[in-house]
């Protein structure tokens, strides 16, 4: 019963935050600033293991493969497709679920022990509107993010390789062009978008309706992420079967 | 003015306010009283709007809080400043954007008339020098006054504030208890202070009404307080040595 009733107040939570709109010129620094903190932000971050994570996928399929009937240009051809079409998308979502969703529970959760979201709904104003709707418009730049870390996860692949000693480089850049689906980039960014519009909102909803004090904000932190990164996987096996079988 | 008749709230089984029925005058400090527990929160957040009734009415200045539209709802909110128990600063803004907040949202005032108008209410409660700290770096004495500033700065008609004193050393409370006073009169604010501080109920309660379990049990002034011989606000009130000497002494005064 708790999670139908959860589950109805996060859809709610969803129609009441395109309600009663802030002021635009309010509302445009709320934007960027969620993108400072959200995308820019986690680009570090996402940059480092993208790189190094391609540069482990690389060597696990050239070890892996290690029979003289296989060509050398599949490890480049495996690297890509497992970057592009999971780990950028969907693991890298639950990396963030992890940085990003948490940030969002625990400043808007920290907002409401202190009673700054009282204080915004005190003075008339949609505090949904005002604390969620910039952080979905600024997690709407998420496939940006995704777009480096496809990048740096098939050039890292390609530098473990090379100096690896796996294959050559020409090798490695015929294993990245060989049998390409554009279709495939559009799927990986379809979910993309689906799991940014999760990572947006559950934070969100986990944050905003949590009740109790620091202790309450840090468990509303953990069952945030736990939540969204369900979701993630869930949600990436529904939109596989839907879109590629 | 503020008016609340049979004001009713529950929480599932538990009636927290049974029927309060009071008055709130304007260009008064007007103080809600009472134990903890005694639904003083419940009733302070009634009045904000912030939560919904079973039944009774709030009405301001004749406006019916419940009969209002949204639109209506969000205007009226507009002419309501607030100051939270822990002064509800947003701390990702300093102390000057804290209190140029309602300003951006509510007017169409250009960024040079909002600066005068923020420099004007923190020269108001005294912190002229304020403007670039962040909240964490004030004390708690400066931020409840940052938080008046910030309820004031437009211009409001109500003016609520739950438990303004609370973690404050003495003088410094006084100090809040005396600039809440002096805004009240000078621009005839109707207040409404939420407190269990007896100085602030001696000091400016011009009218007090004590709560005691969801229900009004005395109504008066810091005058009629020391001679009412209701045993409900004296066990409360003069529950300390102190203030039981204070009234002695004021009744042998007085008569």
């Amino acid at each position: 019963m708790t999670y139908l009733s959860n589950i109805g107040a996060y859809f709610l939570m969803i129609a009441e935050m395109f309600r009663k709109p802030t002021k635009w010129s309010v509302m445009k620094q709320l934007i960027l600033k969620d993108i400072d903190d959200l995308i820019i932000g986690s680009l570090g971050i996402v940059s480092f293991i993208s790189f190094f994570v391609g540069g482990v996928v690389t060597i696990q399929t050239a070890l892996n493969v290690d029979s003289p009937l296989i060509p050398k240009y599949l490890v480049g051809f495996a690297t890509r497709q497992s970057i592009v079409l999971e780990f950028a998308p969907t693991f890298m979502s639950i990396i963030m679920a992890g940085k990003v969703g948490s940030f969002i529970t625990s400043s808007i959760g920290t907002m409401r022990v202190t009673e700054q979201i009282d204080a915004l709904e005190v003075m008339g104003i949609n505090s949904l509107n005002y604390l969620v709707f910039p952080k979905f418009i600024a997690l709407m730049l998420y496939p940006f993010v995704i777009s480096i870390a496809m990048f740096l996860g098939i050039l890292g692949g390609m530098a473990a390789c090379v100096y690896g000693g796996f294959s050559s480089l020409e090798d490695y850049i015929v294993g990245i062009q060989t049998d390409f689906i554009p279709f495939h980039i559009t799927y990986a960014f379809i979910k993309t978008i689906v799991f940014a519009f999760l990572l947006a909102t559950i934070p969100s909803f986990h944050g905003y309706y949590m009740k109790g004090g620091a202790l309450e904000v840090g468990k509303a932190s953990t069952t945030s992420f736990v939540w969204t990164s369900v979701l993630i996987i869930l949600l990436n096996y529904l939109l596989t079967q839907m879109l590629l079988s | 003015m503020i008016e609340v008749k049979n004001l009713q709230k529950s929480f599932g089984e538990s009636h927290i306010l049974k029927g309060i029925t009071t008055s709130f005058n304007k260009g008064k400090t007007n103080l809600i009283i009472g134990q903890s527990g005694s639904g003083k929160t419940v009733f302070l957040k009634c009045l904000l709007g912030l939560f919904d009734y079973e039944s009774g009415s709030i009405s301001y200045d004749g406006k019916i809080f419940s009969q209002l539209s949204e639109d209506e709802k969000r205007n009226l909110r507009a002419e309501i400043g607030m100051v939270f128990q822990g002064s509800a600063l947003f701390d990702s803004m300093t102390i000057a954007e804290n209190v140029m907040f309602p300003l951006r949202m509510f007017t169409k005032q250009s960024k040079s008339e909002m600066s005068e108008r923020v420099d004007f209410v923190l020269n108001r409660v005294n912190l002229e020098n304020a403007h670039d700290k962040m909240p964490s770096e004030a004390s708690g004495g400066m931020q409840k006054r940052v938080a008046i500033a910030r309820a004031i700065v437009n211009n409001p008609k109500y003016l609520f504030c739950d438990e303004p004193n609370s973690g404050l050393d003495p003088k410094t409370a006084i100090v809040i208890d005396n600039l809440i006073q002096e805004i009240t009169e000078e621009y005839q604010i109707t207040t409404v202070i939420n407190s269990h501080d007896m100085n602030s109920v001696m000091e400016i309660g011009e009218k007090i009404v004590f709560l005691k379990d969801g229900l009004k049990a005395w109504e008066g002034s810091n005058k009629t307080i020391f001679k009412t011989d209701n045993e409900v606000v004296t066990d409360f009130v003069y529950s300390s040595n102190l203030f039981k000497k204070v009234r002695k002494m004021y009744l042998e005064e007085n008569g």
